[in-house]
């Protein structure tokens, strides 16, 4: 799996600002070819990344101990044919050579198979999932990052203060709270009630099931509120102190003496010259969450029942559901190495010295 | 760092604090003013035409809802209710009532088998159900391997299925089998079904309603977050009296709780003794405590071996002995594993089936029974030739002490509170005791490799296949492959027991058979029966007036063998469909909330405008 380059190495001179103009004809083709290039290798080592993740999905999940047909008639009655039946159903009777190069065959054309126990194609299973997910976890990043990068900035400009401490202070001790803990704290409080807080949000689930356009919309709205709360209030902390502690490293720079100097109110000087400076550390991350989105988030999702492809991940693993964890795994390293990619083609255009 | 940053105006940033933080005290308030969902307390009497949903919280995903493929209980559950099977369940006793079929006859030569099948059952789309649907299904499930996934044991033994008429329906066997009134399987509308392409890839979860002939129809599914049905009003039993039943989803017990506590939900099953103690103590709840269909043992490892004779696997050899078997079990404390680990929800293990099946239900006499005994179990250590040495081990006469490994789900908090007592209990007595959990135990159980090892099922009404499981038949073909065996126990004189109860179709002289078999297997002690768990589950009593458990007296709701429970169920007086109600004013508070942000979220911006024409000036 690819990683995102980090921000370029920090000088002490001043910074330019932020997507700044590039200079005449001459230097401005040469940098386009430069990034070009820049591009072309970034989506080759992607390339690359996806096509490892692929072959080794194969193989990882063939150490999990476990015999898929064992674990899935377990407790049933079942006669010794019917297990020997489901293994020539699963392919599992056939050499792991041959098994791979099915896999590899199938998997290049985007077909990862039937999945064990749903009996139903594992693209299937995924895109009926990956909605659900998509819009909690999703929401719950934007919203993160929104969050932490807003209280970041304001900690690193007021840094020291009580405003500082304090905020810094309760994200850390929201960090350090076990998701499922709180979700279930949230539940009891808000959804069940106590003394005179009411129960104002549903249990649990994605929806009532009953209603349809902007009902339903409303109707998810509000099964959503507990979980990317809780998602929020896990999660944001860490963008919070590292959009901080890079805005604090650009503070002490002369070019924001300049840029006073001049006459800004401090309140643009932050704006238009400190925090896009400071931004690079934080995009990278912000990038490694979204890709981390598709993953979901399985204690979450367990606690409030949300559908997604976390509880699906985990059912998976525990059969093994061969087909349908190399499928999910795929996914969600794909995810991730997409973001990345993306994170890699964005730091040229925030940081021009990038991909030079 | 720099210390000389200057410190800005805080002006500005303090009014949009304050109105960040207007701006969500309004929403609060808002929405503690907003008459929420009714309490269940407080619930409103119900609108006369208010629908009546009885909600039921599960956990388990569904893995198919067809019936050629469904292994889960949440899915053959569903089953129960949508489809008839030839044949169900007295609520009392378990003995077979009619179900599709009304009479159930042998031949003399007891290898054909004719069923009259029922004239006033149709299909909820209005066809009539008879005695080829039934043909039909299993013929399909002997022909097709994908048909068989689920249900393909009850099949193997049948040489023909025919449908002489509409109400005959005729099995003939390879040879003779009792256990034709316990056919677990659900029969199929065959002029639905014949359309199915490939068995084995069909899940019949993309067109509703399901037709069936249960005493509900299946209206909507969706994955992992509910499953609704709605009453036949056809059945011929009677339709059920709620109007609605859903299945919806919790992952996480404590939601499904706080779910019911609320009124969210009117039922929730496998409850821990934490949960049942807190909810007894609710307002309108009733909690069931009942006996279970599980029992809970200790099994010794007889010696891996498969069926050609090839021995594998790592037992302890002195677990061979039959004195060294039973001195464990005499020195394992059933009643402080029911009173600590279970806290009550449990009733001491004898007999291999659980006293929920009285017709079965076999215990030891006086002189049989190992009861709880350490001084009889060093006794018997001794007489086996484990002797304490010096340093209060037991060892054998090779001079190797005692000492065992047990294998214990990871996942199950009681395997490994009871391996901390036998390690203590059998530490006293000498012996040592690792306990290995993992989350997956199959493969080292699989290959023989563990001496003892935490054990358990879940009984049907009919007990043979928790007896198959015991016989040298079910022993795999050669070590490399899996047999149907639980534990590699092979006995000739249970097999002989085995082999007459199959044959046997006189109920009562089966059951002494089985009961027989049942006493040899606990003195051969490869089976220790420690506990039968309780089914602990609980209900509203302000949303179910009256349902009806299996057995009648005393017994529990959720897994039921038929559909009793369900189709019982009468709903309570007062409505509570609290959830719903909660969803349509919860949605008047989001709306309420996201216009108050939207406001915050005007001003926040029209004053970062007027901020930047400032600068401007």
């Amino acid at each position: 799996m690819s990683t995102a380059s980090t921000a370029p190495p920090r000088g002490g001179y001043g910074r330019r600002p932020a997507l700044v103009k590039s200079g005449p004809s001459g230097p401005r083709a040469r940098s386009a070819r430069a990034y070009l290039l820049y591009v072309a290798g970034k989506l080759g080592g992607a390339a690359v990344s996806l096509f490892a993740v692929l072959v080794t999905s194969f193989f990882l999940f063939r150490i999990i101990p476990g015999d898929p047909v064992r674990t899935m008639t377990h407790g049933r009655q079942v006669s010794a044919e019917q297990l020997a039946s489901l293994r020539r159903q699963f392919g599992l009777d056939l050499p792991v050579w041959q098994q791979f190069t099915d896999y590899c065959a199938k998997a290049l054309s985007g077909d990862f198979g039937t999945s064990y126990q749903f009996h139903a194609p594992v693209g299937d299973l995924i895109a009926e999932k990956v909605p659900a997910t998509l819009l909690l976890t999703g929401v719950a990043v934007v919203i993160y990052s929104a969050l932490g990068l807003w209280l970041g900035t304001r900690s690193a400009w007021h840094h020291g203060g009580p405003g500082d401490k304090v905020s810094t202070g309760v994200a850390l001790t929201l960090w350090s709270v076990p998701s499922f803990w709180l979700g279930l704290l949230l539940i009891i409080t808000f959804s069940v009630g106590i003394g005179p807080v009411p129960g104002m949000f549903p249990t649990g689930g994605m929806e009532s099931g009953d209603a349809s356009g902007f009902a339903y919309v409303a109707d998810v709205a509000h099964h959503m509120v507990l979980p990317v709360i809780t998602l929020v209030a896990v999660g944001y902390a860490q963008t919070l102190l590292v959009m901080r502690s890079s805005l604090l490293d650009e503070m002490g720079s002369d070019y924001l003496t300049t840029a006073r100097a001049k006459g800004l109110r401090d309140d643009l000087v932050r704006r238009r010259h400190a925090v896009p400076n400071a931004l690079l550390p934080t995009v990278t991350m912000v990038f490694i969450n979204l890709g981390h989105v598709a993953a979901g988030s399985i204690l979450v999702e367990t606690v409030f029942s949300w559908p997604g492809l976390g509880g699906l991940f985990y059912q998976a693993l525990s059969v093994p559901d061969l087909p349908l964890v190399q499928g999910l795994f795929v996914v969600f390293a794909g995810a991730m190495i997409v973001m990345n990619l993306l994170a890699d083609l964005l730091y040229p255009l925030l940081d021009p010295r990038v991909g030079r | 760092m720099d210390t000389e940053i200057p410190r800005s105006t805080r002006q500005r940033p303090r009014t949009r604090t304050l109105l960040v933080v207007g701006a969500t005290a309004l929403a609060l308030a808002a929405a503690a003013a907003t008459p929420l969902n009714p309490a269940p307390q407080q619930a409103k009497a119900a609108q006369a035409d208010a629908k009546r949903t009885l909600t039921v919280a599960v956990s388990q995903s569904i893995d198919s809802l067809s019936p050629f493929l469904a292994q889960r209980l949440v899915s053959t559950s569903v089953h129960r209710l949508i489809y008839e099977n030839l044949t169900n369940y007295d609520v009392k006793d378990n003995h077979a009532v009619p179900g599709l079929a009304t009479k159930w006859e042998p031949s003399p030569d007891k290898l054909t088998w004719t069923y009259t099948i029922r004239e006033d059952s149709s299909w909820s789309d209005g066809e009539q159900a008879t005695a080829e649907d039934a043909a039909w299904t299993f013929n399909t499930m002997m022909k097709d391997e994908g048909a068989a996934t689920a249900n393909g044991s009850f099949v193997a033994n049948f040489k023909k299925v025919t449908a002489p008429s509409p109400t005959r329906l005729v099995i003939e066997l390879k040879k003779p089998q009792a256990t034709m009134a316990a056919l677990d399987v659900p029969i199929l509308p065959r002029h639905e079904w014949e359309k199915v392409g490939d068995f084995s890839k069909f899940n019949n979860d993309k067109k509703f309603p399901v037709v069936g002939n249960g005493p509900f129809v299946l209206t909507d599914y969706k994955v992992d977050q509910y499953v609704k049905l709605k009453p036949n009003e056809k059945f011929w039993r009677g339709a059920p009296k709620f109007d609605e039943l859903v299945l919806k989803y919790y992952k996480d017990g404590d939601a499904a709780v706080a779910a019911l506590q609320k009124g969210e939900v009117s039922f929730a099953a496998n409850l821990t003794p934490a949960q049942a103690a807190s909810l007894s103590k609710t307002e309108n709840i009733k909690v069931n405590d009942a006996p279970g269909r599980r029992f809970y043992a200790l099994a010794t490892n007889p010696g891996a071996r498969s069926k050609d004779g090839k021995k594998f696997g790592n037992g302890h050899p002195a677990l061979l002995d039959q004195r060294v078997r039973q001195a464990l079990f005499a020195a394992t404390d059933r009643k402080t594993i029911i009173d600590k680990v279970f806290q009550g929800h449990a009733v001491e293990g004898e007999g291999y089936i659980p006293p929920r099946f009285p017709a079965y239900h076999w215990k030891p006499s006086a002189g049989q029974k190992i009861a709880y005994d350490p001084a009889k179990a060093a006794a018997l250590l001794d007489e086996a030739g484990y002797k304490k040495n010096s340093a209060g081990k037991r060892v054998g006469k090779d001079g190797k002490p005692l000492d065992f490994r047990i294998l214990c789900h990871a996942t199950d908090p009681n395997d490994k509170a009871i391996g901390k007592y036998m390690q203590e209990w059998w530490g006293e007595l000498g012996i040592g005791l690792k306990v290995e959990c993992l989350d997956n135990v199959s493969d080292p159980w699989l290959a023989g490799e563990y001496d003892l090892a935490f054990d358990g099922w879940s009984v049907n009404p009919d007990p043979d296949f928790v007896l198959s499981i015991h016989t040298c038949a079910a022993l795999p073909a050669t070590p490399k492959d899996t047999g149907a065996t639980d534990n590699f126990i092979c006995d000739k004189k249970f097999d002989q027991l085995y082999a007459q109860q199959t044959a046997e179709y006189d109920e009562a002289k089966r059951a002494g058979i089985v009961k027989q078999m049942q006493s040899r297997l606990y003195d051969t002690g490869y089976m220790n029966v420690m506990a039968y768990p309780n089914a602990v589950e609980a209900y509203r009593t302000d949303q179910i007036k009256s349902i009806t458990t299996m057995p009648e007296s005393g017994g529990n709701l959720w897994g039921q063998d038929g559909y009793w429970s369900w189709w019982s169920a009468v709903p309570a007086d007062v409505d509570d469909t609290s959830g719903e109600g909660g969803s349509s004013t919860g949605l008047v508070v989001g709306i309420g909330a996201a216009a108050v942000l939207a406001v915050g979220l005007g001003i926040f911006v029209a004053m970062r405008r007027r901020s930047t024409a400032e600068d401007r000036e």
